[in-house]
């Protein structure tokens, strides 16, 4: 019907972000369509809370273009097409349930009706309630039931399901793929690489300011087919760094100091030519999970 | 994934008028302000209890310009709710930003010029509050005495001299996060109340303390909202007032543009 409806959920563009001398973001390319849900895998520090305050608006970026719907990030807040829910904080102790929802609700040009709201978060009963009594969970419906009024386009959730039990995770996750079923975009940060294979239709991967792998859930897996040769090699030099990337099948290799991981297809080999090539000792052969894919491709191991 | 189908429609979406300021959003604040004990018992029973107990002193009868001594007291008293209440609010938006409240705001579209706007108005409903309960209860004590006129007069010049204590408080606030703000306030505001003669008239001080009491905030704003019923208002003391309320907005602004490039 129109135009507008093909624009990406999120278009970033050679995006990099500095703190002073600090880097977090290094130029992330990065488009999403609308619907999509959308994990967002990375240890800390990675950068992703730095990429979702650009998206947010919250922080402008050193370099390169963000654009939310085909609007500026600030104009997209500005018009409720984006919202987001924070782990933590981000609620006045002081008022209640309802006038939260009431005062949030004040602020934007349109809004679903505040009972409609309460009711879909199952906080009417508790609506009376100074937010200061509230557990936990209850304040967590009531960060959702605020990022929902406006009837965002685009949802950036911040560990969404921290303290939930298993059944709740599972109703939070239903409602979530019905409304991107609805055409509502979601992006969500998490450390539950399980949550993220499971719930997303795309996990992407960042670490050091990066995006590192951006795919699928068994697009991710494909990455980490083949095995993990671990091994302490004393003194290994640049010569012997490269023959080891020469053997057939290694499509990673990681060198700190003396110890060595490799990513292969060939396990056999890598572990032949260590073993009678090198001082290998300590050698070690796992096989890969979606763990170690996400570890391998962010680099945090150890 | 049938995107075209399922997309959210983004062109409906409009922009709040006024940066996202409206009535709601002012009732939930005022409310806010009204249901702190702390706030009630500090800004408008102090203040009123102070009043009742100065005002009534031996001497109260004496003539000061067009007024007696117990009106003086009225206003100085009036003042000092005044000045407490607004440097409350204004601490608060410190403590907002402290809880993470001011950066969910800024997930909606409330401008920020509109929530400080929001907040000066709270600080000077607020302020008037406390203005109003010192005159009520300086009024049923019967012993204050000028035209109404001045009265009046004198209410609503304290009323704008207590736009200069929001701003300290929005200052004090960021340099002093948390609730530790109005520890520092209470005390603090009333040092300088004592300093510019709201408690005791500066004549009574010795020459040297005296010299340095022209050089605080309260001293001027004092000086201003009396001037209605002294008919007496020092140049420096305009000065003052101008000057210490430029130095608390622009400390205010200074340390709130710092912090957004955190938020």
């Amino acid at each position: 019907m129109l135009s507008g409806m093909s624009v990406p959920a999120v278009r970033l563009e050679g995006v990099t972000k500095s703190f002073g001398r600090v880097e977090a973001v290094r130029g992330v390319d990065l488009e999403l369509n609308q619907g999509e849900v959308v994990a967002f895998l990375g240890p800390n520090g990675a950068g992703k809370t730095t990429t979702i305050d650009m998206i947010l608006g919250l922080s402008q970026p050193t370099g390169g273009a963000a654009e939310v719907l085909g609007h500026k990030p600030r104009e997209a807040v500005a018009r409720g097409l984006v919202s987001a829910v924070m782990q933590t904080g981000g609620l006045l102790k002081d008022l209640t349930v309802r006038e939260t929802v009431e005062y949030t609700a004040s602020l934007f040009a349109h809004t679903k009706p505040v009972d409609a709201v309460l009711a879909d978060a199952g906080i009417t009963g508790i609506s009376g309630r100074k937010v200061g009594k509230c557990s936990g969970g209850e304040q967590q419906r009531l960060r959702f039931a605020m990022a929902l009024l406006p009837d965002p386009a685009l949802l950036l959730l911040d560990e969404p399901t921290t303290g939930m039990d298993v059944e709740g995770r599972r109703n939070f996750w239903s409602a979530i793929r019905t409304d991107a079923e609805r055409g509502r975009t979601v992006l969500f940060a998490t450390h539950y690489l399980e949550e993220a294979d499971q719930y997303a239709d795309r996990i992407v991967l960042i670490s050091r300011g990066r995006i590192v792998a951006d795919g699928s859930g068994s697009e991710i897996r494909a990455l980490a087919a083949g095995r993990t040769v671990r091994a302490t090699v004393e003194g290994i030099d640049a010569d012997t760094e490269a023959r080891l990337r020469s053997v057939g099948g290694v499509d990673q290799l990681d060198v700190r100091g003396d110890r060595v991981v490799v990513h292969t297809k060939d396990s056999d080999a890598v572990a032949r030519f260590l073993l009678t090539e090198t001082a290998a000792r300590d050698v070690e052969i796992t096989s890969k999970n979606l763990e170690d894919a996400f570890l391998s491709l962010t680099g945090d191991e150890s | 994934m049938t995107t075209l189908d399922t997309a959210v429609d983004t062109s409906e979406r409009r922009v709040p008028p006024l940066g996202g300021f409206n009535l709601t959003l002012l009732r939930i604040e005022l409310t806010r302000m009204l249901r702190n004990r702390r706030t009630i018992v500090f800004t408008l029973v102090l203040p009123a209890a102070l009043m009742l107990s100065f005002g009534g002193q031996s001497g109260w009868q004496d003539r000061v310009g067009s007024g007696n001594v117990a009106a003086y007291v009225l206003i100085s008293m009036a003042l000092y709710g005044a000045a407490l209440t607004s440097a409350a609010t204004g601490a608060m938006v410190a403590l907002e930003r402290a809880v993470g409240w001011s950066r969910q705001l800024r997930l909606t579209p409330l401008n920020p010029v509109a929530y400080i706007l929001t907040k000066a108005i709270v600080a000077l409903c607020m302020g008037a509050l406390a203005v109003v309960v010192v005159n009520l209860v300086g009024r049923s004590q019967g012993k204050a005495e000028m035209p109404t006129h001045v009265w009046v007069l004198a209410m609503v010049v304290t009323l704008f001299c207590t736009l200069t204590f929001a701003a300290l408080g929005v200052f004090v606030g960021y340099l002093v996060p948390s609730e530790n703000a109005m520890q520092i306030l209470g005390p603090g505001l009333a040092l300088l109340s004592f300093l510019g003669g709201l408690f005791i008239p500066l004549s009574q001080y010795a020459e040297v303390v005296r010299d340095i009491a022209y050089w605080t905030p309260m001293y001027g704003v004092a000086e201003v909202a009396r001037a209605p019923l002294t008919h007496d208002l020092p140049w420096f003391a305009v000065v003052n007032a101008v000057g210490w309320f430029l130095v608390f907005i622009a400390g205010a602004a200074w340390r709130m543009s710092k912090d957004t490039a955190r938020v």
